[in-house]
Order: structure tokens, then C-alpha cells, then sequence
């Protein structure tokens, strides 16, 4: 019984109690950053955005939430209904799995597994079935454009993603997250890797589907595309699913790019500053760009946008990888 | 290890059960998804195994990338499935004849196969163990070091092929306009554009 007790519930315990932790921190961030957007984009436009909830509109997310959650759920009647029900809850769970593996500091990590990077890219790379299968199930043609047009689009991005992932880990020599992050010690990739950052940032909005790549719920010509069905809480989890996984590439961003925890300089006064700050304030600055271009850009047309991530982007990162590989194996600077 | 256990019934329960359910599925989308399914318990299977780069690369690759266009293409399919379905009784004699003949002549030939016994015992250890090296690099070395020659020729066929795809599909059609993103870029204001000063009066 003991044996029991201390070889597998008190793991189990720890491991639920770190899963709900997180969960809890990632969901309130989520909500904030719905409204740190409405702000943000409220005051490039000279608006106030949210102000009437709450203390400077601080409560607005939960209003929302509420009010998303005491709505009536609407299932179409030519819908699929299983696959219907199932794509929302996909979107949602896919979005947070992700997260198991990412350090937040030295050690704070739920699941340290070797090849962390590519669970990553997995789990991102599966983001587009709940988006394909909503559009399909939802048997309606504004629906279904905005699905195959999100599909179409996520393949495409994520070959160059990949191969920016490989030359990081090349650099880094390791599959292990927390590994790439204490690679960067001496200097933060994104300085040796300028150009694949740049990439990376940009993929990373095609893969979200954020403006300007945000074609799939092109307002105007789909009415907001695969999830015009929906409503209610459905809705919302398509919601907190896109949320979510901006905040996921954004902290892959960091730890890939930015040194994940690690402070700018490790002298004196950056050094106080505990590392899971440093990683949120990183993850903060660029979820701030991907607001900051949403209030700028324009929407991309569809054949520029598959011709950026065919045509420009992948000969790019792929010249990019053999350099990389060319030069540290020519000064023998490969990791051992 | 009882949790191990737990997790291959699970997962090979759950591939087997979908494996059925994607021929038996009554809508094709259905087939795929539970296509997928199975995919992922092979992945699952996979991590058991301690094969966990093999496990991700699975997902990436086939769940990622390949099921999506599988979905994709069947998505766009207009077919009617009832009359598709129609004939499948008829069919099922020789369909099942077919099977048997197939499975008679694998038992037949397995029966009478002999493996050399160098290549077991390759087979039974073909990398480091996993307290040695890390998968990922054990699977690294045999690949880009031991057998880059294999490899390279691998990748040769896929291109191969590949380009017999292009070639085939390629046709070029006259009278499309086409983007030249360069010659837009190219443009000047000062060329396309005359600032005109009109005398009151005299334009019309």
C-alpha cells in the first residue's frame, strides 16, 4: 500500500496540482490578452476600448465569458453533429497540450521529455483539424472556403517553421527545450539567426491565422469563415483555442529565439529578477507585435500569401539551413 | 509497469477498433478521421516503445501532413454513398476469395523463408542503448552516418518520382496573366503618373 501510495498516486497528485497550475495561469492570460487587444488596437485607433466594467474595463473578459457561456448552443440542422461537437473541443485541448512542455525556468517544467521541440511542432501542426473539421461538419460554403483556406495555409507555413526548428536545434544540438534555452547562455539566437527569427515571427502569424494572414475568417468575403456556425460556448472554445495557441507560439518564439528565461545580461540587477518573469515579459513583448500588426497590415490576397510561404520563404530557410549547418561544421563550432 | 501495461491495451485497443472503423465507416470523411485516430495510437505505441522521435515524426509527418491532404482531397469528393455502397454484397465472395488467396500464398512463403543469422542479430540491436545515446542521435548515426549512401538513393526515387509527377501534370496555357512581383516593384510613381496643370476653361 505504501509502495502504492509513494510509487503512484503522490505523482499522480503532484503531476494534476502542476497541470491545473498551469492551465489556471495560461487561461487568465488568455483572457487578458483579449483585452490587452481590444486596448491596444483601441488606442492605435484613438479609442478608448474597453472602459465601462470594472476599473478601467479590467473585468471585461469575465463579462464576456459570461455572457458567451449563458447563450444557447445552436447546432445547425444539415450539421454533422458528432464531427461538429468534437472540432471546437479539439481546437481547445490541442491548444493546451502544447504546454506541457514548455519551461517557464530552470526546472519548471511538467513534462522535460527529449524531444520537446518536436512535440511542439506536432501539436501545432495538428491545430488544423479542428479547424478543418468544423468548416466541413458545419455544411455551409462560407464555412467550408474558410477551412480549406486554413488548411492550404497551415501546411504550407509549417514546412519553413520546420525547417527554422532545424537550424535552431543544429545551433543548439539538443531535441530538449530546456536545453536550447541554456544553449543560449552566450548570446541569444535570434542575433546569430536574425533572418530565421523574422521568419519564424511571420510563420507564426500564418500558423495562428492572425492578421495580416488571417484569411480564413476573412470578414468581408467569409463572414468570419470556419466558425460562422457556431455560437455560445462552442464559439467561445474556438476562441480560447486561437488565444491559447498565439500565446503557444509566441513561447516557443522566446525559447527558441529569445533565451526562454534567461535575463538579458546575467549581471547584478537582471539576475534579481526571477527567470519566469523574464520568460513572461519575452512572451508579453510579442504577443504586443502580433497586436501591434494587426492594427497595421492589411489582409494579404490568398495567392501572395501562398506564394510568400512557397516561393520566398522556403528556398530562404532552406539556403539558410545549409549555411548554418555549412559554417559550423567549416569552424568546427558544433555542439558536442 | 502495470501502468505501461494499461497504456499498450489502450492504445492498441483503440488503433485496432478505429483501424476497423475506417472500412466500415459509412462516410469516407469519417474513414479519414478515424484514420488519424489510428495514426495516434501508433504514435502512443511508439512512445511505449521508447522510440519517442519515431513517435513525433509519425504525427508530424503523417498526421500533420498527409492525412490532412487525404482529408482534404475526400472532403471535396462528391460522391453518392449509397449507391457506392450498393454493390457490396455482391462483391463479397470474390473480394474474399481474393483475401484468402493473398493470405495462402504470405503463409506459404513464410513458412519456407530462412533469415540469415547475421542479419538477426543486427536486427536485434541495431543501435546503442537508450542509456548510451538518446534515440534521435542512435537513429541519427545510422541514417546521415552508417547508410548515407542508401539514404541519399532513397531521397533520389522521391525525387524522381516527384518530378514524373510535375512533368506529367504540367501543362502551360496561353492568354494567363501572371503576377511579376519584381516588375511591380520595379514601378515608379514618376513613370505611370503626369501631374497635368489644367487652365480653368480648358479642360474637357
Amino acid at each position: 500500500m505504501a509502495e502504492f501510495w509513494t510509487g503512484y498516486a503522490l505523482p499522480t497528485l503532484i503531476m494534476l496540482a502542476q497541470i491545473i497550475g498551469v492551465m489556471a495561469v495560461v487561461l487568465l492570460s488568455m483572457a487578458y490578452l483579449t483585452y490587452a487587444e481590444r486596448k491596444v488596437i483601441g488606442f492605435m485607433q484613438l479609442r478608448m476600448g474597453p472602459n465601462v466594467v470594472g476599473p478601467f474595463g479590467l473585468l471585461q473578459p469575465f463579462a464576456d465569458a459570461l455572457k458567451l457561456m449563458i447563450k444557447e448552443t445552436v447546432l445547425p440542422t444539415g450539421a454533422n453533429r458528432g464531427v461538429f461537437l468534437i472540432a471546437p473541443v479539439l481546437t481547445f485541448s490541442l491548444a493546451l497540450v502544447g504546454w506541457a512542455v514548455i519551461p517557464f525556468n530552470e526546472g519548471w517544467v511538467i513534462a522535460d521529455i527529449n524531444v520537446g521541440i518536436l512535440y511542439l511542432f506536432a501539436i501545432s501542426s495538428l491545430g488544423v483539424y479542428g479547424i478543418i473539421m468544423a468548416g466541413w461538419a458545419s455544411n455551409s460554403k462560407y464555412a467550408f472556403l474558410g477551412a480549406l483556406r486554413s488548411a492550404a495555409q497551415m501546411v504550407s507555413y509549417e514546412v519553413s517553421i520546420g525547417f527554422v526548428i532545424v537550424t535552431v536545434l543544429l545551433v543548439a544540438g539538443s531535441l530538449n527545450l530546456s536545453d536550447i534555452v541554456r544553449a543560449q547562455e552566450t548570446v541569444w539566437f535570434f542575433i546569430p539567426l536574425f533572418p530565421m527569427f523574422v521568419i519564424f515571427v511571420v510563420s507564426a502569424l500564418a500558423e495562428t491565422n492572425r492578421a495580416p494572414f488571417d484569411l480564413p475568417e476573412a470578414e468581408a468575403e467569409l463572414v468570419t469563415g470556419y466558425n460562422v456556425e457556431y455560437s455560445s460556448m462552442a464559439f467561445a472554445l474556438f476562441f480560447l483555442g486561437e488565444y491559447i495557441s498565439m500565446i503557444l507560439m509566441s513561447a516557443m518564439t522566446v525559447i527558441l529565439f529569445l533565451g526562454g528565461w534567461l535575463p538579458p545580461f546575467a549581471i547584478a540587477p537582471f539576475t534579481w529578477i526571477p527567470g519566469v518573469v523574464w520568460f513572461a515579459l519575452k512572451i508579453a513583448m510579442i504577443l504586443f507585435v502580433f497586436l501591434w500588426v494587426r492594427a497595421t497590415l492589411p489582409r494579404y490576397r490568398y495567392d501572395q500569401l501562398m506564394r510568400l510561404g512557397w516561393k520566398v520563404f522556403l528556398p530562404f530557410s532552406l539556403l539558410w539551413v545549409v549555411l548554418t549547418a555549412g559554417v559550423l561544421v567549416a569552424f568546427d563550432w558544433l555542439p558536442a | 509497469m502495470i501502468i505501461q501495461a494499461l497504456a499498450f491495451y489502450l492504445f492498441a485497443a483503440v488503433a485496432v477498433a478505429s483501424g476497423a472503423m475506417v472500412i466500415s465507416a459509412r462516410n469516407p470523411v469519417h474513414s479519414v478521421l478515424y484514420l488519424i485516430l489510428t495514426f495516434f495510437n501508433a504514435a502512443g505505441l511508439f512512445v511505449l516503445l521508447g522510440a519517442e522521435f519515431l513517435a513525433m515524426i509519425m504525427v508530424v509527418v503523417y498526421v500533420g501532413a498527409v492525412a490532412v491532404l487525404f482529408l482534404f482531397v475526400v472532403m471535396m469528393l462528391d460522391i453518392n454513398f449509397a449507391e457506392m455502397r450498393s454493390g457490396f454484397l455482391q462483391y463479397l465472395p470474390i473480394g474474399a476469395a481474393i483475401g484468402l488467396v493473398l493470405l495462402a500464398e504470405l503463409v506459404l512463403i513464410f513458412g519456407s523463408w530462412v533469415i540469415s543469422s547475421e542479419a538477426t542479430a543486427v536486427a536485434v540491436s541495431p543501435t546503442p542503448p537508450l542509456s548510451e545515446m538518446s534515440n534521435t542521435e542512435a537513429l541519427g548515426r545510422l541514417i546521415y552516418t552508417d547508410f548515407i549512401y542508401l539514404f541519399q538513393a532513397a531521397g533520389l526515387v522521391l525525387l524522381v518520382a516527384m518530378i514524373g509527377a510535375i512533368v506529367l501534370t504540367l501543362r502551360r496555357r496561353d492568354g494567363v496573366k501572371r503576377q511579376v512581383i519584381s516588375n511591380q516593384l520595379d514601378r515608379r510613381a514618376a513613370d505611370v503618373i503626369e501631374v497635368k496643370k489644367v487652365p480653368t476653361g480648358s479642360g474637357a
